[in-house]
């Protein structure tokens, strides 16, 4: 797999001035996640309610499981009522559902993704795909067990699992956060190490620094 | 001494009304936009939450200076917008900071915000952003051009440039209202009001359904939290300034209520009525129609 587009190369300007470019530093930045800790008390209990009752869902649509989070806005089952909206920016989402099969393309842009999304995050794992490869257990391209490369909140079976089983585990994990034990991202940057060496073993282009943001 | 700090609190009074008054209308405006598609719609507090989760988040990341002074600026383009213009008129307190040429500030003020963004979503280096800019900016110069000539039409009616006494003169009655008696003006500030609300048929530009919801497409934790206050300040903000233009002012917060929510109707309705507009339609539909009839209210002024 070529690399070229993230080497170190020198471009000229219309004047002919040299400009050295270095698209990993400049594109990406690296370092490590840190454990944020939450803060004691009531303070947080306050926060993690508004954080549980304000679920930004990132509309990212990794699989065919996709389809089934399209009728939760519509009136039939219209999530919105309880508090989640979708948010097309990593930037400004909380939740990050893994929508069914993942293949290894995908991957790297999940954890991309991932990592851009800002502490405290949740993953939702939709269907039986992301717990043990489902029908895709023995492809060559997807993974089989989305625990070992991203720290998971909520598992929701199936395959695929109606919008009403999504809604159940919506509530699932807003009764988690609201007990205090969504600490995904507090998780993953304590077993950073781990989830990266398992990340690297499957993607074998590997050409993203370690953790971008 | 000690008026300018009984004006400084009551200004401070004034944005948080008006910040919960905005923010009230969002959760009901979104809620009645849900119940005409058949939906039952977010909660009517959900935008409270919204912005105590953003302040909530643990972690945010930097771009540069830029990138936090924009959401001070965007927020600087609300409060100033409010705060230079008599909120309940026949009050000394709420009439807040405003002045004899408070009108021309206002004008300036409508675009300041988005000037600031733009600088901030440029330093944030996301592609979407600087997109979402530029449609932004594109839109609003589109929109101030009727804008303006629907002040300029109505600065000249009164010959007036203090807001305080364009409402002093509409006082008693419906009849005195501009709406009524310079209907042209009328016709041209409603119509740049649409899309000074950002609302459906002109929302492009931040649109979550489009390019990845424009300008603040980088911003999040705090510094969203910070662009969604002025998001509820900013169209209260406006309200009150058309209200003040064409309806005659309110003398109590009561009658500023219903008349700002009455306003805001006309958006919502156009709104969930006409699908959106790209931006070039937008800007050809305001250079056309609007456009005539703001340059015909000056003309009317003046003839």
């Amino acid at each position: 797999m070529s690399k070229e587009h993230t080497e170190k190369r020198i471009v000229y300007s219309p004047d002919g001035e040299p400009i050295e470019i270095d698209p990993i530093k400049d594109y990406f930045e690296g370092g490590r996640p840190e454990i944020r800790n939450p803060r004691n008390g009531i303070i947080e209990k306050f926060a993690n309610w508004a954080r549980s009752e304000s679920l930004w869902i990132l509309g990212f649509g990794t699989g065919c499981g996709a389809i089934e989070m399209r009728p939760l806005m519509t009136p039939r089952f219209d999530a919105y009522r309880f508090g989640y909206q979708w948010r097309p920016t990593p930037r400004q989402s909380s939740v990050f559902v893994i929508s069914g099969y993942l293949s290894v393309k995908t991957l790297k842009r999940v954890i991309r993704s991932y990592e851009q999304m800002q502490n405290p995050k949740f993953v939702v794992a939709l269907g039986s795909c992301t717990i043990n490869g489902g029908m895709y257990y023995d492809s060559y391209n997807t993974i089989n067990r989305l625990d070992h490369y991203l720290p998971v909140d909520v598992y929701i079976t199936g395959c695929m699992p109606r919008p009403e089983a999504l809604l159940a585990g919506f509530d699932h994990l807003k009764r988690k956060i609201k007990e205090g034990r969504g600490e995904g991202a507090n998780k993953y940057a304590e077993n950073f190490d781990w989830y990266k060496a398992n990340q690297k073993k499957i993607i074998k282009d590997w050409d993203i620094p370690d953790y971008n943001w | 001494m000690d008026t300018i700090w009984i004006k400084l609190l009551f200004s401070l009074l004034t944005i948080f009304i008006v910040l919960n008054y905005g923010l009230l209308l969002q959760g009901v405006v979104r809620k009645i936009g849900a119940r005409v598609g058949r939906r039952y719609g977010i909660r009517w507090y959900q935008p409270w939450i919204d912005i105590i989760k953003n302040y909530a988040k643990r972690t945010k990341i930097t771009h540069g200076i830029m990138y936090y002074i924009a959401p001070a600026f965007r927020l600087t383009g609300g409060i100033g917008l409010l705060l230079f213009m008599p909120v309940i008129y026949g009050t000394d307190m709420f009439s807040n900071f405003s002045f004899t040429g408070d009108l021309l500030l206002l004008l300036y003020f409508q675009f300041f915000g988005v000037l600031g963004m733009a600088l901030g979503a440029a330093e944030g280096g996301h592609p979407y952003s600087a997109m979402g800019v530029s449609r932004g900016l594109a839109q609003v110069t589109a929109y101030e051009l009727t804008l303006t000539l629907g002040i300029i039409a109505i600065a000249v009616q009164y010959q007036t440039l203090s807001i305080t006494e364009i409402v002093a003169a509409q006082q008693g009655g419906i009849a005195n209202w501009t709406i009524i008696t310079n209907p042209l003006a009328g016709i041209a500030l409603m119509l740049a009001f649409l899309a000074a609300m950002g609302r459906s048929p002109f929302d492009v530009v931040i649109a979550p359904q489009e390019i990845p919801i424009g300008p603040p497409t980088e911003f999040h934790s705090g510094l969203l939290g910070v662009l969604q206050l002025n998001r509820a300040i900013f169209p209260a903000a406006k309200l009150i300034l058309f209200m003040n233009l064409l309806f005659g002012g309110a003398t109590d917060w009561g009658t500023l209520i219903i008349k700002t929510f009455l306003i805001y109707m006309w958006s919502v309705f156009v709104g969930v009525a006409f699908p959106r507009f790209r931006v070039d339609q937008s800007i050809r539909w305001y250079l056309f129609i609007p456009l005539i009839i703001g340059v015909l209210a000056v003309l009317f002024m003046k003839f």
